[in-house]
């Protein structure tokens, strides 16, 4: 019973806090998964984040009711999955009508604008903390070559990040 | 029972094609809604984006489950979240049982090694996103000064990030907006994305 009032409190959060869409929830999860409930170690989690980012569909869900179903099974995963989406969603439906109204109001966008920041200080201290897991690793030579090659492909040459992490992965299994 | 199966079959296509997360499908939700089954006009539908945009939690669902209320009421609404993230939560943890049932082969830690990086590149991409945008609706200085304190508050006084955003968000429903002046450039600078 606590471990499904657990899941539900680990997604709610991100939830309820991650304005910016899903990809600013990703720290968020990472914070309760990881760091207050200890579910996973970041290597785990990062596999997770990594396969979130190469299949299709919304992130935040994918990561609530795959997450879900490791720690509490096919009822973790719903709890998971209806705990990131619901309490948002519940808003949209009660409040569009009256939130139409103040579309241009600068309070409504001051919300999103001032939330930014903390965002990026998350997304960027997770960022580092993957880089240097990865030197504890497999040292700085290859981490730098893969964080190197991947930016080239994925942001300049703009290949699809799934065939970037398959092609990390033939890689690693052959080189690593 | 066929509007049912229209709005299934709507979510089910964005699910499985949005690559790239949640905002990626909102381009494809439109398609769908707006274009093939017209359950809405581009402006309706312009209104919601902005909406969803403003509120908190995953974009993509807030927009099926809305879209789904708003043409079948609450069971067009679980229709719509379910045809979105069911499909991928499967395909995920498919994939992820049969990765970590192998997990113990020297080859397939060397995967799992080199994805780390990968992930990390993500990240910082994302972040100089947020960043940028941060930028674009408050200028450098305002989002440095910003950005430097809240880093202290979570990483060297541990502060939980729910109560920094709770805080953000008490501060900027509070601030007044006293001249004319702010309020213009506030919408002109306001990032509508």
């Amino acid at each position: 019973m606590t471990t499904y009032w657990e899941i539900f409190v680990a997604f709610f959060i991100p939830g309820i806090l991650g304005y910016g869409g899903g990809p600013a929830s990703i720290p968020l999860v990472e914070n309760e998964v990881v760091d207050r409930y200890g579910w996973m170690t970041v290597q785990e989690f990062s596999e997770v984040l990594a396969l979130s980012n190469s299949l299709p569909g919304p992130i935040a869900t994918k990561m609530a009711g795959y997450i879900g179903y490791e720690v509490g099974g096919v009822l973790g995963s719903f709890i998971g999955v209806f705990a990131a989406v619901a309490p948002s969603l519940i808003i949209m439906i009660l409040l569009l009508g009256f939130l139409l109204k103040y579309k241009d109001s600068p309070k409504v966008k001051r919300l999103t604008l001032y939330i930014r920041p903390v965002i990026a200080i998350l997304l960027g201290v997770m960022a580092w903390r993957f880089f240097q897991e990865s030197y504890v690793d497999i040292g700085i030579w290859q981490t730098a070559l893969i964080a190197v090659a991947s930016y080239l492909l994925m942001e300049r040459l703009k290949f699809h990040p799934a065939f970037v992490i398959i092609g990390a992965f033939v890689y690693g299994g052959f080189f690593l | 029972m066929k509007i049912h199966w229209d709005i299934f079959m709507a979510f089910f296509r964005v699910g499985m094609l949005g690559y790239g997360g949640g905002p990626a499908s909102i381009p494809l939700i439109q398609k769908e809604v707006v274009g093939k089954y017209k359950w809405m006009s581009d402006e309706e539908f312009g209104d919601i984006l902005a909406m969803g945009n403003t509120l908190p939690g995953p974009i993509a669902t807030k927009l099926a489950g809305y879209i789904g209320y708003r043409v079948r009421g609450l069971w067009g609404m679980i229709n719509a979240v379910l045809a979105t993230t069911v499909p991928t939560i499967i395909l995920m943890i498919v994939l992820l049982r049969s990765l970590s049932s192998i997990k113990d082969f020297d080859w397939v830690q060397g995967m799992t090694a080199a994805v780390i990086p990968v992930v990390g590149v993500m990240l910082a991409v994302l972040t100089w996103q947020f960043i940028d945008k941060a930028v674009g609706g408050m200028g450098w200085l305002q989002t440095g000064i910003m950005s430097i304190f809240i880093f202290i508050l979570l990483q060297f006084m541990n502060v939980h990030p729910g109560i920094v955003i709770a805080a953000l968000l008490i501060i900027a429903l509070l601030k007044k907006d006293t001249s004319k002046k702010e309020k213009d450039t506030g919408s002109k600078e306001g990032d509508p994305s």
